[in-house]
């Protein structure tokens, strides 16, 4: 099976190239500036566009087993295509949690037949995300989970965190760590600060997940393993991992576009499509999540897709579920907000959010060259289109960004060099 | 003229409808302090008092305004409703409207419930306290009672003591007195001192006698007691001694200054028992002022239902 791409602007590692690029059984076989279509050959126009490598989107719910409601694994397959999304790696906060081989076996088994995306587990680091007892990770390893988190929660039991990133490491595996002082944030709903005093709701403050995010790096630290926070949002976080990197601290870090596009100001209104944990911030956290983007602090973009029915939302603020469906707009959001705007150029975009998170979990894919998989999205950047959740692929219609104009509209997924989404 | 289906919150009214409001407020009070009170103005007219959280003065002030001009009356409370079954606001809301309800007071724990409601129901939504964000009728009856007692608002300082930061009551008074004109200082202690709250035009005091320095009015705020269980202050005592108020901190105050509490007191907690029973205190002209200014929200949400709907 042969597939060429024709007339494509290439998105390399370094930089934009013009060419038409060949793929054989999954496989990326030729990059040159003209090829012949040999014959029996899927040709796919490209004149115009851009190939960029498959989003490799490493926080992702896809709410399968038991929450089929929300999202399954199909529903939330066929949206990550839709968004340029080539793997995904979902986050074990399912029912039953993601604690054990098998449902680490059955989330691989249903991606299988589902064949949209790859999807790839992250199993809970301990036994029904309670922070009381380490899962099993060797056999979820074995099984196929790439890595381990209790997302949704910190472990608050740092001496089990301890022991959680020490074992974790024997077997190769990351603890990706949602950051946050349950304590602190004291049922806090949004952004402790101004906006928080005027609508009334109670504020989470910055410390609640700053204090999370230097005990996992003290952890790290002192343990010499490698250690991985989750959805930064504080502009105090950046520089606790900025400081710790240059300390030379084995600590990668993730973002989210509504951290660098959104301000508190939009929970005016009690939209609560604009509730999210950790909540989004002030303009200095903005910035400084640009910033730490820009300088490499924080290795990559993810979306934290957190899919909800419309019932977990069409109720009181307080009430409503915590989360954002992103994967949709993850790349047109991040485009227009980081590189349209002149913040990066589309090269380091694309590896922030396809080669850094492959590096990061040891994944395959990441890159355009010849002999890589062929995982590929096709975009253009000049086609300007109006957010609106409604249309959603995603069962999760919940985005704060109904309205936003946005540019880079994804035209074809590949996934090992077949046509997953688009024509 | 007012315009509004609904009464949110101040933050949604100008400072002439504020004074509009109190206007009729006033007409409304010689009303319900004279010897004829009757009153065709709601005939045909349902109100529904929905409260999800317990009260007795802002329900009760309510009812009395609703069945003095004339309306009907249904109340519903958690217990008895089928919000206990799972029913949600917007449900609750759209029930209420197919049984052609005019106006729902509702009072709910969580800040935004009444405008959520609001958005969903054809009903006049009146807000009857949400959570720590609003509390519109009850600052609406403090700047009628100031009003009425200091003849005027513009100018004057007011002091706030007390839980700021849980407080609707605060957050609705600093609203309102600063579209009037009014200077407002806050003293808590810092745990209960919401974030950026200066940004919102209130002054805070770095003591009590700051706070009270030539006030024309001092208002005290209601602790929840539970709030102690949250470690927010240590003791009742330590709170009474440091941050209530007492005839002594009261020298500091102007001489014509009057005494305001939203009730129910903690007697000897945010107040000394001699001065809610000193002659500074307006504590219970402040509830018929309650009544008069819900009358009088009543009547102009009427008129705007009639005329505009």
């Amino acid at each position: 099976m042969k597939t060429l791409i024709k007339g494509g602007t290439l998105v390399l590692k370094d930089g934009e190239k013009k060419a038409d690029l060949l793929i054989e059984d999954g496989k990326i076989v030729k990059i040159a500036q003209k090829i012949t279509a040999p014959a029996g050959c899927k040709v796919i126009d490209a004149a115009g566009k851009h190939v960029i490598p498959g989003i490799i989107d490493m926080h992702v719910h896809l709410r399968e087993p038991g929450f089929e409601g929300k999202e399954d694994i199909e529903s939330g397959s066929r949206a990550a295509v839709a968004g340029g999304v080539t793997q995904v790696c979902c986050m074990p906060n399912t029912k039953p949690v993601c604690d054990n081989a098998v449902v680490v076996g059955y989330i691989k088994n249903r991606a299988k037949e589902v064949d949209l995306c790859k999807v790839h587990p992250i199993g809970a680091i301990t036994v029904c995300e309670n922070g009381e007892a380490l899962a099993e990770a060797g056999k979820m390893k074995a099984a196929g989970a790439v890595a381990l988190s209790d997302d949704g929660k910190s472990v608050a039991n740092s001496h089990l965190m301890r022991l959680a990133m020490e074992y974790a490491n024997d077997f190769n595996l990351k603890c990706l760590c949602h950051c946050e002082d349950a304590a602190l944030v004291d049922g806090g709903v949004v952004n402790e600060g101004y906006n928080s005093t005027v609508c009334g709701l109670k504020g989470s403050p910055r410390a609640a997940e700053d204090i999370m995010i230097a005990r996992d790096i003290a952890l790290a630290e002192s343990l010499n393993v490698p250690v991985h926070i989750c959805h930064v949002s504080t502009y105090s976080g950046v520089d606790i991992i900025r400081s710790a990197k240059a300390r030379g601290v084995k600590v990668t870090a993730e973002t989210c576009p509504h951290y660098f596009i959104l301000t508190d100001d939009i929970i005016i209104g009690y939209d609560t499509n604009t509730k999210v944990n950790p909540p989004v911030r002030e303009e200095k956290d903005r910035l400084a999540v640009i910033e730490g983007l820009k300088d490499g602090t924080l290795d990559c973009i993810v979306t934290d897709h957190a899919p909800h029915s419309l019932k977990d939302k069409q109720v009181e603020y307080n009430l409503a579920a915590f989360g954002i469906s992103g994967i949709e707009t993850s790349f047109a959001l991040s485009y227009t907000h980081l590189v349209k705007s002149g913040i990066m150029p589309l090269c380091a975009l694309c590896k922030k959010m396809s080669a850094v998170p492959a590096e990061i979990l040891g994944l395959d894919g990441g890159e355009i060259k010849e002999g890589a998989v062929a995982d590929l999205a096709i975009v253009d950047l000049n086609e300007k289109y109006v957010i609106d959740g409604n249309k959603f692929i995603s069962k999760g219609k919940n985005t704060p960004f109904n309205g936003f104009e946005v540019y880079g509209n994804v035209k074809y997924t590949l996934v090992d060099g077949e046509v997953k989404y688009g024509e | 003229m007012f315009k509004h289906k609904d009464l949110l919150g101040l933050k949604d009214v100008t400072a002439e409808e504020i004074t509009e409001i109190l206007d009729v407020a006033d007409d409304m009070k010689k009303y319900l302090c004279g010897n004829v009170r009757k009153s065709d103005l709601l005939k045909g007219k349902t109100l529904v008092t929905l409260f999800y959280e317990n009260s007795t003065r802002t329900r009760t002030s309510f009812e009395l305004a609703g069945k003095l001009l004339g309306a009907s009356e249904v109340n519903i409370s958690v217990a008895t409703s089928s919000v206990q079954k799972g029913e949600t606001l917007i449900d609750t809301g759209e029930t209420l409207d197919a049984m052609k309800i005019d106006f729902v007071v509702i009072r709910h724990p969580m800040a935004g419930a009444p405008k959520l409601l609001a958005e969903h129901v054809k009903a006049s939504v009146l807000n009857g306290g949400d959570g720590m964000h609003e509390h519109p009728t009850q600052a609406l009856l403090d700047m009628l009672t100031i009003r009425e007692k200091l003849g005027k608002i513009k100018g004057l300082k007011v002091a706030i003591l007390g839980d700021i930061k849980h407080s609707r009551v605060a957050m609705s008074n600093l609203i309102g007195l600063k579209k009037l004109g009014a200077e407002v200082y806050f003293y808590a202690p810092a745990t209960m001192m919401p974030k950026d709250i200066e940004k919102l035009g209130a002054k805070t005091a770095k003591s009590r006698e700051e706070a009270i320095d030539g006030a024309d009015a001092v208002m005290g705020l209601r602790i929840q007691l539970e709030r102690q269980n949250g470690g927010l202050f240590p003791s009742l005592s330590e709170y009474s001694r440091f941050y209530g108020v007492n005839d002594e901190i009261l020298k500091y105050a102007k001489k014509t200054a009057i005494v305001l509490h939203p009730g129910p007191v903690n007697r000897g907690v945010e107040l000394t028992p001699q001065v809610i029973d000193g002659d500074k205190s307006v504590v219970l002209e402040q509830v018929t002022s309650g009544v008069a200014v819900r009358m009088a929200l009543l009547k102009l949400l009427s008129e705007y239902r009639e005329n505009c709907l």
